[in-house]
Parts: C-alpha cells; structure tokens; sequence
C-alpha cells in the first residue's frame, strides 16, 4: 500500500496569472492572447510506500514545493493523479497562521484549530506543546515580542505534535538554536521507527543521507533520477559540482 | 523524458477539467478536522486583533452609529423638517442594519486575499474563512443591538412580544451577507478590484434602502421591488417591530426568506466554481 503516489502528473501556471485588474479582463475579452503556461511539474511519477522516507532534491523552481503543496492537498493536479492515504502534517512556511498581535498561547490555539485538532485535544496537548517549544512564560507575551526563531519552535512545536501518518518537511528542519534541533530531529526519528511516512524536501544533502531511504531528483519540473537515495543523491551533488566547475 | 509528446495536450483544458482526470484521492479529504472549533477560532482571533490596539475598543461601535444617528437627526429635523416620529430611533432602525451589512461584507469580500498565506499553506476549508469573516462581525453587530433597545426605551415606547420575530430576521440577513461575501471573495481573488466593486455598491446602497426616509415616501410601482432587497426588509421589519409594535407582514417575511437564501445559494455555487483555482491565483 502506498502512502503516497503521483502518476503522470502534469501541474502548470499561467504567467501572470492573478492580481489582474477590470482593465486587465476586459481588455482580454476583446483580443485574446496566447496563454503562456509555465510547467512546474511535468509527468512526474513516483511513488512512496508506506513507512518510507523520501527525499525531494533539486536546483531553486525545479518544482519541489509545488510537488508538497499537490501533495498537501493544497492544489490540483492538470493532468495525472495525486494519491494519498493518510492523515498529512505539512512542515512549511511555519507559523503561517500566526498574528502578531495575538499572544504565544492565542497563536498556538488558533493554529492547532487551522491544523485540524479538536478542541479537545488541543487542550489535552497544550501543555506539551508548550514545553517541547521550550518558549515558556513568553508564552503569554504578544508574538510580536519574539524572536524569528522563538516563533519558528512553537510552530513547529504545534505540527510536530499533530500525529500524522504522513509528514511533509520542507526545509524546515534548521529551526533554532543547536539543542531545539536535536530534540527535533530526535522527534523526525521517533515518527520513522513508528512505521510513518516521510516526504523531504531539503538542500541539506548530508541531513537527508540520514533520514531518507529513496530520493527523487528533479529538474525543471520533470524527474532526472529516482531511486535509493545513496545514488540519486550521489549523482546530483556529482552534476552540480561538475555545473560548478564548469561555471 | 517520456512527458514530452503529451505535452501539448492540457493546455487549453488547464483549470476547467481538474475535476475528472486530476482528483486526488476522494476517499481522503486533505482536511479532516473540527470545523466547529475552527469556525469558532477564526472568529475570535480577527475579534480580537481588531479590538486590541484600540484604547476605547468595543465603545467604538457604540461611538460610531450615535455619530452618525445624531447628525442625520439634526438635517433632518432642523434642516428638512419631517415629520417621521421617534426620529432618532426611526434612523437607528436603518443605521444599525445597514452598518453591519457594509462592514461584514467589506471584511468577507476580503478574506480570503487577506489570509492568502494560510490558503496557499493549509488545506483548511476555504468556506470557513469568508464565513468567519462575516460572522466575527456579528458581536459587534449584538452591542449596536443593544443600544437600539436601549432607544427604545429612551423614546418612551416599550418591549413587546413582536420582538421575538428578531432573531429570526436578523439570522437572514445574517445569511444573507455570508452568501454574497462568498460570491464576492472568489471573485476577489481573480479580480482585485471587486472591492471597490463592493464599496460602491454600499454608497449605492446607502441611498437605495430606506435608512433616513420612509418606505412611504417610495413610489408605488417600486415598492413590490424593494421589499425583495433584503436589507431593506429587514430595516423596514425592524420599524415595524420596535416602533409600530406590530408583527411584521408576512409577504415581507416571506421576500426576505427567499433572496436571502436565493443568494446564498448563489454565493456558494460560485464560491465553489472558483476555490479550485484560489491557489493558483493567490
């Protein structure tokens, strides 16, 4: 049984699309121009059994988070199939709901409410949360008063503590000082030897060597290479040390 | 790669088709929480951050209706002397509906641009953004509510059992604003300037419902029409209730039930035809 699995799926953009004006659309009724579509995914295939590790490697808009994001079940695919089975936590952009004017304790409410946590259970993992961030009486100081990388532990404190079945991490896992990254790593760890599944995306070649089972490279949207993530990501930190060289 | 002879193909269906070929797995929603307490977080947090920075707070939305009740009363009658008794009342009973009305649908019509950062990062359910919008105004709208009642008694008339018609008014109207903010908050995404859209709509509005002179003043043949806007029927049962001390008619009732539902029927179709799209547009 999969955990996760994209078949041929294709996912595009239209240039400029948004932020249009009245102007903008009436103009277009009248002479339409060519859609100018951008690929961010084009037939990308790959699957993840469960209880797996993978790990998403690529230059800057090789599509990487557009590939969490589908998986995320925060867009559609325009051709192809997302197939997920089980509950995802998603570890990016942390902290996306918080308010600034809102207090540590408000915010970390709130966003356990965004993230799908009864309310029961919110109260049931308060006092955990509050101390796996290790923020403490700060927590009922406004979170304007934090600092970047006291916001970035409760929130990854809050999503950590979901109990998914299927974690996406994104270059999140750089979050505070040295002794919070040990307990987090520590925690990613713990949920790999619980039997769940894990989907990475990283530039921290070493730190992915170490979670991940397989990997899958990817360039300008479509897959280079997949496999045991020894290899794929030998072979990409070969090819973009022979870019740099000949650069 | 093997991709490149299908290549050509979505083009022209991107968006439209994502319903057949691009599902993802329909037996796993990708949100599966409490929407309860979500609604009921969303709805306390924008509360809140309004409210926290602001020495007077909640007094503001006291503050703000009696302004304006007491210039209106003074043009009306020192300069256009009428003669509409229970004046100030008479323009709270317009005041006080039409205030929440603009301030809930400015804030629904935004909601969704002004959360992009969530929408872009959290599957939660985009309904409940726009509706907690909406409804984070209903407190404020409870204190003004008061303060008619208030009013009321003031002008030297009393409660009377036609006051539990009310709730029932008000959650229409309440349905009402939640169905075109809907509607106007997709729009919103694709075109920004919807809310200038809305605004205008709201002075047009401002004008077109009976918030400073009398239904009777209206000409005959637009009477049917406008009982048929809402907020126009709630501010004239409102009348009718406080001031008349009667119940009010049940055409006007029934008017009211329907647009309101009518609209918000609509709203959320449309809601619904767009929010695949929210991503990719915010």
């Amino acid at each position: 049984m999969h955990a996760v699995a994209f078949e041929n799926v294709t996912k595009t953009f239209r240039r400029h699309a948004g932020r249009e004006l009245l102007r903008d659309r009436a103009a277009k009724l009248l002479k339409r121009p060519p859609r100018e579509t951008f690929y961010a995914l084009r037939n990308v295939s790959f699957s993840v059994p469960r209880g797996e590790s993978i790990a998403i490697v690529g230059r800057n808009g090789a599509g990487k988070s557009t590939l969490l994001s589908l998986t995320a079940g925060l867009c559609r695919p325009d051709e192809g199939r997302v197939i997920v089975n089980g509950r995802v936590a998603a570890l990016f952009e942390l902290g996306s709901g918080f308010h600034q004017d809102l207090t540590g304790e408000e915010n970390l409410k709130l966003n356990a409410a965004l993230l799908g946590f009864s309310r029961r259970r919110a109260a049931e993992l308060f006092d955990e949360i509050v101390e796996f961030s290790g923020i403490g009486d700060f927590i009922n100081e406004p979170l304007r008063t934090y600092s970047s990388g006291m916001v970035m532990r409760l929130a990854f404190s809050v999503a950590i503590n979901l109990d998914p079945e299927i974690l996406l991490v994104d270059e999140v896992l750089a979050v505070g000082d040295a002794a919070f990254q040990e307990k987090c790593f520590d925690r990613i760890h713990r949920f790999r030897h619980m039997g769940k599944t894990m989907v990475c995306v990283s530039h921290d070649i070493p730190m992915i060597e170490k979670l991940c089972h397989r990997a899958v490279w990817l360039d300008h949207g479509e897959v280079v290479m997949q496999g045991a993530a020894a290899e794929v990501l030998g072979a990409y930190t070969g090819r973009t040390m022979a870019a740099q060289a000949g650069a | 790669m093997s991709g490149r002879a299908e290549s050509g193909v979505p083009q022209g269906r991107s968006g439209e088709q994502s319903g057949s070929a691009g599902v993802r797995a329909a037996s796993e929603p990708a949100w599966n929480g409490d929407v309860l307490f979500l609604m009921w977080s969303l709805i306390t947090k924008d509360f809140k951050v309004r409210y926290r920075n602001m020495s007077l707070g909640v007094f503001w939305s006291v503050l703000n209706p009696l302004v304006l009740m007491g210039v209106l009363t003074f043009v009306f009658t020192q300069i256009f002397p009428n003669p509409t008794p229970h004046f100030p009342l008479f323009v709270m009973c317009g005041l006080v509906p039409y205030n929440f009305f603009v301030v809930a649908w400015i804030s629904g019509t935004t909601s969704l641009v002004d959360n992009a950062a969530l929408i872009k990062r959290i599957p939660v359910p985009r309904e409940a953004v726009t509706l907690a919008a909406v409804l984070s105004n209903v407190l404020h709208l409870l204190i003004q509510i008061g303060l008619l009642f208030g009013l009321v008694f003031i002008s030297g008339l009393s409660a009377n059992r036609h006051w539990i018609w009310l709730p029932y008014i008000w959650a229409m109207e309440i349905i009402f604003v939640c169905g075109l903010s809907l509607a106007s908050a997709a729009l919103n995404v694709g075109i920004r300037d919807m809310r200038y859209v809305v605004e205008s709509a709201n002075t047009v509005l401002f004008w077109a419902v009976p918030v400073f002179y009398s239904f009777s003043m209206v000409p005959q043949r637009f009477k049917e029409l406008y009982q048929y806007n809402p907020l126009a029927a709630l501010i004239l049962a409102m009348r009718t209730i406080l001031i008349d001390s009667a119940p009010p008619r049940w055409e006007l009732l029934a008017k009211l039930t329907f647009s309101s539902l009518v609209v918000f029927g609509l709203g959320a179709a449309v809601f619904a035809r767009i929010k695949p799209k929210f991503y990719d547009y915010l």
